[in-house]
């Protein structure tokens, strides 16, 4: 699990070395899977955001009927505020962590808890929802204590209105980011230990080494999580659709944006509808990933 | 690096699901059809019938598996579209894309999976040819009209789901009381209960359907579907306030809970304090019998209350299930066979089936089998009175009414918000909803 080191990190490795067959044989494998998996299904969604049906062109009026659905801005929202909640935890959580582990590089500790911020990650996406769905639970929760003496005696408090950008945060951060701590701890073990060594010997203490030298350091890994974790929660679907199956459709019916082309193509059988929210949803995530690659010199060597 | 590689599974599951779609899409060549029983049927092959059921409906399946071990049945189990899940109209949808993957028969617990299944082209006719008319009239009266579009039967009901008033008959006469017989009777008893026996429940108002229990037997117009695609949603009505305040009162003082009866927590907490119940006719088995584990000899029926001075009873629906065959059938003699038996034939409606059946004469068959059990106190004649009072204003539209009622009504409920303060925001749901299927709302 620590073995995922930096390609990017180790820019020094003489030019040209190795070239030959191996290197395209290796992109291609990508290449082909992204073109059948990715370019192509995009192109047949950007066909069906501009046609209506019958595959007439339609201009923006798929886009515009969606946009007017009654569900639209309150989804908008929800997605935008679960974000917010979503990334800023991401990041001071999983880099404070990360950091935390380095420090305590000393064996056993740090191999036990690598692991255990691992774990969640390891069980897959719905069924790990599910357990969430039991720990909300105040009747089936094995914390239900907590829950109570936060004033929650039945799941239908828990998962009011106002508690969901919380909760899917709690889940997604549970989920998620054992991983991205992993990832973390691996840069930094990237950073040299002579730069580590020069900052204590101008007497940087533990506070001034991590966010001067360790968090620049590790600046572009923080980048590359925000723009992935961006795309995957703008995505926002399993966690609300889980739940309002489990709540019987109190909570999370019609939530983000994901779960209305869901209904627009499913439901109301306007596959079209769907392919403009869609769109909608990847020009939002190319463009923040633009701006992050931009601003942060994302692709420069060092 | 679980993050990204576990999106980017997702990504591609949906992508390749898109591109195998695109491929059959084009690829795809018109099988050749014939016309008859009023629909193009495609070439008949033997092969296994594939029959969706949920969970409830198992055991009907597999019993007639049992008893026609000739016929290849692909029994599937999937949730039957509770609580307006809509899952059959999703996979229709895809297997419309994709041209095949249709199950031959299938049961839904949803009443208005007619209003989509035609236009999308799944549900059969059935009365031009495939059910003889003579069976379709046997049916208790009114109970196919879910199932009709345009005058044509696109499906059968399985069983009735007339609201009756269920009440725990020991602990009734325990605690000295009557069983009320208008809904202001009702009101005294749910204060005297919340006074005198703290804890103990005179009904529910926590499930999804609940509105079809308490506000459909009271008259409220909040779902009067006047035409195929027109509704009219007025829940300011003096027949939906007066009942709207009956349930915030007794909500008030806790004789009325608001957990649901398939909740964790009344399980838990609440399966032994039921004294009255407000309830579907299939409350008996699947809510008493099989949910809360009531004992023998405890639960007993009796017909709804109905406000003082109404001369014409009324009770309320929920949901009483469908059965569907699809028009792309390739077996639709032993798929229409499946769907006969599974709806009149009295070795499973007449004597296993956990609701009221809506084929009349398994009904009858049904009734005695009941009282022949000897689960119930007395008898379920009640149940077959409200079966034919069950008030016609309240219909069933493509938008799902269960569904509207929980994200909008019950979070408010489970805070503390009246019902009464909460018909506005209802009303305004229910508009937006029906208008996003196309609907003209009037209110």
């Amino acid at each position: 699990m620590t073995a995922t080191v930096s390609p990017v990190g180790s820019g020094r490795r003489p030019r040209g070395a190795g070239r030959g067959w191996a290197g395209p044989a290796f992109v291609a494998g990508y290449v082909l899977l992204l073109v059948a998996f990715g370019v192509l299904p995009i192109g047949y969604a950007i066909w069906f955001a501009f046609t209506d049906a019958g595959g007439t062109f339609t201009g923006f009026s798929n886009f515009v009927t969606t946009a007017q659905d009654f569900r639209f801005v309150d989804a908008l929202g929800h997605v935008a505020l679960y974000l917010l909640f979503w990334l800023v935890s991401l990041v001071v959580f999983v880099v404070g962590l990360a950091l935390l582990l380095h420090r305590l590089s000393s064996g056993r500790i740090s191999q036990a808890l690598r692991f255990l911020y691992y774990i969640p990650g390891a069980l897959a996406g719905a069924a790990s929802v599910l357990v969430w769905l039991f720990m909300l639970d105040p009747t089936v929760s094995p914390v239900s204590s907590l829950l109570e003496a936060l004033g929650f005696d039945t799941f239908g408090q828990v998962i009011a209105p106002g508690n969901l950008p919380v909760l899917f945060t709690v889940i997604a951060f549970w989920t998620g980011a054992g991983g991205w701590i992993v990832v973390m701890y691996g840069a930094l073990n990237n950073i040299p230990g002579d730069v580590l060594e020069a900052a204590r010997i101008d007497g940087a203490g533990a506070w001034k080494t991590a966010w001067h030298v360790q968090i620049p350091m590790l600046r572009k890994w923080i980048v590359y999580m925000v723009i992935l974790a961006f795309a995957g929660g703008a995505q926002l679907f399993v966690e609300p659709q889980l739940l309002s199956l489990a709540s019987v459709g109190v909570a999370g019916r019609d939530y983000s944006l994901n779960q209305l082309t869901y209904d627009f193509a499913f439901q109301m059988d306007n596959i079209n509808g769907a392919a403009a929210v869609s769109m909608e949803l990847l020009v939002v995530s190319v463009s923040v990933a633009g701006v992050f690659v931009a601003r942060s010199r994302f692709f420069d060597a060092d | 690096m679980s993050v990204p590689s576990k999106r980017r599974a997702v990504l591609f599951a949906a992508c390749a699901a898109t591109l195998a779609m695109a491929v059959s899409a084009c690829g795809g060549s018109t099988p050749e059809k014939t016309t008859k029983d009023g629909f193009a049927q495609v070439a008949q092959t033997d092969g296994a019938v594939t029959v969706w059921v949920d969970a409830t409906r198992l055991p009907a399946a597999k019993q007639y598996q049992e008893l026609h071990p000739e016929v290849k049945l692909d029994i599937v189990t999937y949730d039957g579209d509770a609580n307006g899940s809509n899952y059959l109209q999703t996979k229709v949808q895809l297997f419309n894309r994709t041209g095949k993957g249709w199950p031959d028969v299938v049961f839904s617990s949803q009443n208005n999976e007619a209003t989509w299944a035609v236009d999308a082209g799944f549900a059969a006719p059935l009365d031009k040819g495939l059910i003889p008319a003579d069976t379709l009239g046997r049916f208790a009266k009114g109970a196919n009209d879910v199932c009709t579009v345009n005058g044509t039967v696109y499906c059968l009901r399985n069983d009735l789901s007339q609201a009756v008033l269920w009440y725990n008959a020991p602990l009734l006469q325990q605690f000295g009381y009557t069983v009320p017989k208008t809904w202001e009777e009702y009101q005294q008893l749910g204060e005297k209960v919340a006074a005198e026996h703290p804890g103990y429940l005179v009904g529910d108002a926590g499930d999804s359907y609940t509105p079809e229990i308490y506000l459909w037997a009271s008259k409220c117009e909040a779902n009067h579907i006047t035409g195929p695609k027109a509704v009219t949603a007025n829940t300011g009505g003096e027949n939906c306030t007066k009942m709207a305040k009956l349930m915030d009162g007794l909500i008030k003082n806790k004789s009325m809970s608001v957990s649901g009866v398939f909740s964790t927590d009344f399980a838990k907490n609440q399966a032994d304090k039921v004294l009255l119940m407000p309830g579907p006719a299939w409350y008996g088995g699947a809510v008493f019998k099989d949910t809360l584990k009531t004992a023998d000899k405890t639960i007993a029926v009796a017909p709804m209350p109905q406000w003082q001075g109404d001369t014409s009873p009324s009770t309320g629906n929920v949901g009483g299930g469908t059965w569907l065959l699809s028009q792309h059938s390739a077996h639709l003699k032993a798929a229409t066979d499946f769907l006969k038996w599974v709806t009149t034939d009295n070795a499973y409606q007449g004597e296993k089936a956990p609701g009221f059946p809506a084929y009349a004469p398994a009904a009858e068959n049904w009734l005695k089998a009941q009282a022949a059990s000897g689960y119930f106190v007395g008898d379920l004649g009640a149940l077959k009175d409200a079966s034919s009072q069950v008030w016609p204003g309240w219909g069933s539209g493509q938008f799902s009414q269960e569904a509207i009622w929980a994200a909008t009504v019950k979070p408010g409920l489970t805070q503390g918000q009246t019902i009464v303060s909460q018909l506005p925001a209802w009303q305004d749901a229910i508009g937006k909803h029906a208008q996003s299927f196309g609907y003209k709302v009037s209110q």
